[in-house]
């Protein structure tokens, strides 16, 4: 095996909960006093808790990453996967040496370069091209580097046309294409790629993938954060798996995401409905499916579904967009519905309530849980949204013959005819 | 894998504490492209979409000079040394303007940047430095200003005598300490301000009120003699009384009041760099 480029040891990385005020302070004199008067240890860096974003817990001190021990070595293509709050972001932020760990240390050999953002330090008032100049220093590049690259990052970028046009005119989607395609032209020994791949439309994202695909096939180390399980499988070879902050698993990239999906079926049992909030120009007031009194509801693919929605007007709104969207227990959204797709408007005067009914008559998913969010958006801005709002638990019925089960990663049931 | 890997030559090593002096002025070196093009993006962005441009920086200091011209000569009939007046209260206003620039800029460094420097990393220390050299520019076209109309009286004496004598060499020295002054005071300040806001509010009057406290808008020889000592206590008042020395023969000249805004200087330097490198590994945890 080759000799590791990273090499990190007892890593733990400590954060205060709620907001700073006097307390502060007072904590900050008691720290100080302790270490550097008494020379005793920091008596807040014995208490703390799990990062567990779900259980109040009575310490005002976390743990976002707790003794974590991890050897990277040379061409490793490294995918990092976790739920929310698992300590993903925490790990790239003291690799890319945004803030300092609280205890341990991380000894990189050969230059590193993180992405945790496109188009970080873009300035509205310059063109692009001057942008790129200055991303590309931000970014640790030289200028010699970026000007004899600047033909082929404004190629990449697509955008040749608006080069010379200040950013503040440009479309949020330009403003991405031309800072990833700055850090698709970055050539540092180690790269740290935080969900950025999610950015830009089908096109550019494939054309990103692709980039970074040649990155790792080049031999380089990647390291790479991401939400999505098929681009983790497809990019890396390998794969860590944090937890409430500590290292869970590790494996080849396969394995780590099969460990994932599974915890994570684990953790929805217990899944509480998130209320997201929104302006509540327009609020959700009550939600069911006519299938008894529990969140979690179970039937055969193929059957017929029925949600009620009830929306409480504060204000006047002349065209809510309703929808629903349809995930599986690892947060892949694999169909949304909203008023729209059936020409049908919505609207209501303050004080209105409505009754909504969105009938689908059959859910054609492969077996398996899928979890149900509602939201209501207006002009753009969030009305209201809840996440979590129903496990529906389907299974193979009667009506469809196949003996065995569906392939894993099949979500969408098809139904066909078959003619001789 | 074999447990110990015989090898030690790390690129790069991350702990929980760094060393206290420990400036890396190597990986600032590596990172001047950046300064440059902060320093481009500062300068050439603030007037971006005006008509006037860079003549802004020359109004600011004309005005400002105008109005203290007709209230504190006019009205409270304050003596200038016997410098033509608008000569006084601009090269008061040119030298001020630099140091509360400098000091304003540099101590929002981590809560005006917070947005980067919390994605990428690269030596922060690169913020404060290009802040005081762009500062720096606008310093040049106001002390251009400052020069033409110099020339003018140094020409024409009917308004008085201006004696420019060799301190004029002293210049870069008196722009070093005073770029020092406010880098020093900057860091200190953008460092405390991450965790406690209050520093801010307490900056934007502190620097109208230090104005008062330094010889901008009067000489010092016109401070009652008791008073003295704390008008010189502040470093910035023997920067400027030089300048004007320098340029105009009048004024108080004295290498021990020099001395000690130097000294100052070097002492806000140190402690600011201490407390800078200290707050920069982690104030994106409590910014």
């Amino acid at each position: 095996m080759s000799e590791p480029v990273i090499k990190i040891e007892n890593l733990s990385k400590q954060y205060r909960l709620g907001t700073i005020g006097t307390g502060t302070i007072a904590h900050d004199l008691n720290r100080w006093w302790s270490t550097a008067i008494l020379n005793k240890e920091d008596p807040y860096l014995k208490v703390g808790d799990k990062n567990d974003r779900g259980i109040l817990g009575d310490s005002e001190y976390i743990w976002a990453l707790q003794n974590i021990n991890l050897e990277i070595h040379e061409g490793d293509v490294v995918g990092i996967i976790g739920r929310n709050g698992a300590g993903k972001s925490t790990l790239l932020k003291l690799l890319s040496r945004i803030t300092a760990p609280t205890t341990g240390s991380i000894k990189i050999k050969g230059r590193l370069a993180s992405l945790l953002e496109v188009g970080t330090g873009f300035h509205p008032e310059l063109t692009g091209r001057e942008n790129i100049y200055l991303n590309g220093a931000i970014l640790g590049m030289t200028k010699a580097e970026v000007s004899a690259k600047l033909d082929e990052i404004i190629e990449f970028s697509g955008c040749a046309r608006y080069i010379d046009t200040p950013v503040k005119r440009y479309s949020s989607g330009m403003t991405v294409r031309v800072g990833f395609a700055v850090a698709a032209f970055l050539e540092p020994e180690i790269l740290v790629v935080d969900e950025v791949l999610a950015v830009g439309d089908a096109e550019f994202q494939k054309k990103a993938i692709g980039k970074m695909k040649s990155v790792s096939e080049e031999g380089r180390t990647v390291l790479f954060v991401s939400h999505n399980m098929a681009s983790i499988k497809n990019l890396c070879t390998s794969g860590i798996l944090l937890n409430q902050g500590g290292v869970e698993f590790i494996g080849t990239a396969e394995e780590t995401v099969e460990r994932y999906l599974q915890d994570d079926l684990l953790a929805y049992e217990s899944g509480e409905v998130i209320d997201k909030g929104g302006n509540k120009h327009v609020e959700i007031v009550d939600y069911q499916t006519f299938r008894g009194p529990n969140k979690s509801i179970s039937f055969f693919t193929g059957d017929k579904l029925t949600l009620e929605v009830t929306l409480k007007f504060n204000e006047y709104i002349g065209n809510v967009d309703l929808g629903v969207n349809f995930k599986t227990t690892g947060l892949e959204l694999i169909s949304h519905i909203n008023n729209f797709d059936e020409h049908v408007s919505i609207s209501g005067n303050k004080g209105d309530v409505k009754k909504v009914r969105i009938i689908i008559e059959s859910i054609n998913f492969a077996p398996g849980t899928y979890v149900i969010d509602i939201g209501m958006v207006a002009v753009g801005e969030m009305l209201h949204s809840l996440e979590n709002c129903f496990e529906i638990d389907i299974q193979k019925g009667p009506n469809i013959g196949r003996p065995n089960i569906f392939p894993k990663n099949a979500k969408v049931f098809t139904p066909t005819r078959w003619e001789f | 894998m074999r447990e110990t890997i015989h090898n030690d030559d790390w690129t790069l090593e991350i702990y929980p504490k760094a060393s206290l002096f420990k400036l890396n002025l190597k990986e600032v070196w590596r990172y001047r492209d950046l300064l440059i093009l902060f320093v481009r993006r500062d300068f050439v962005s603030v007037y971006k979409q005006t008509v006037l441009g860079p003549l802004w920086f020359i109004i600011q200091p004309i005005f400002t000079s105008l109005v203290q011209l007709f209230v504190f000569t006019n009205i409270a009939q304050i003596s200038t040394d016997g410098i033509p007046p608008i000569l006084f209260y601009l090269s008061g206003n040119v030298m001020w303007q630099y140091f509360s620039g400098c000091l304003t800029l540099t101590s929002n460094t981590f809560q005006n940047n917070a947005g980067i420097f919390g994605k990428v990393y690269f030596p922060r220390l690169i913020t404060p430095i290009s802040l005081i050299t762009s500062q720096l520019l606008k310093f040049a076209v106001q002390f251009g200003l400052f020069l033409a109309i110099w020339l003018y009286f140094f020409y024409d004496d009917s308004a008085g005598v201006i004696n420019p004598n060799w301190t004029i060499a002293l210049l870069p020295i008196l722009v070093i300490i005073m770029a020092g002054l406010a880098l020093g005071s900057g860091m200190i300040i953008s460092a405390l301000t991450t965790k406690y806001r209050d520093f801010s509010f307490l900056l934007s009057f502190a620097v109208q009120l230090l104005m008062y406290s330094t010889v901008v808008i009067y000489p010092l020889s016109v401070a009652p003699l008791e008073y003295r000592k704390f008008i010189v206590a502040n470093p910035m008042t023997p920067l400027i009384e030089t300048f004007r020395y320098a340029f105009t023969g009048s004024g108080t000249f004295s290498w021990l009041y020099l001395g000690y805004s130097f000294v100052f200087m070097v002492v806000l330097m140190l402690v600011g760099i201490v407390v800078f490198n200290k707050v920069e590994r982690t104030f994106m945890d409590t910014v």
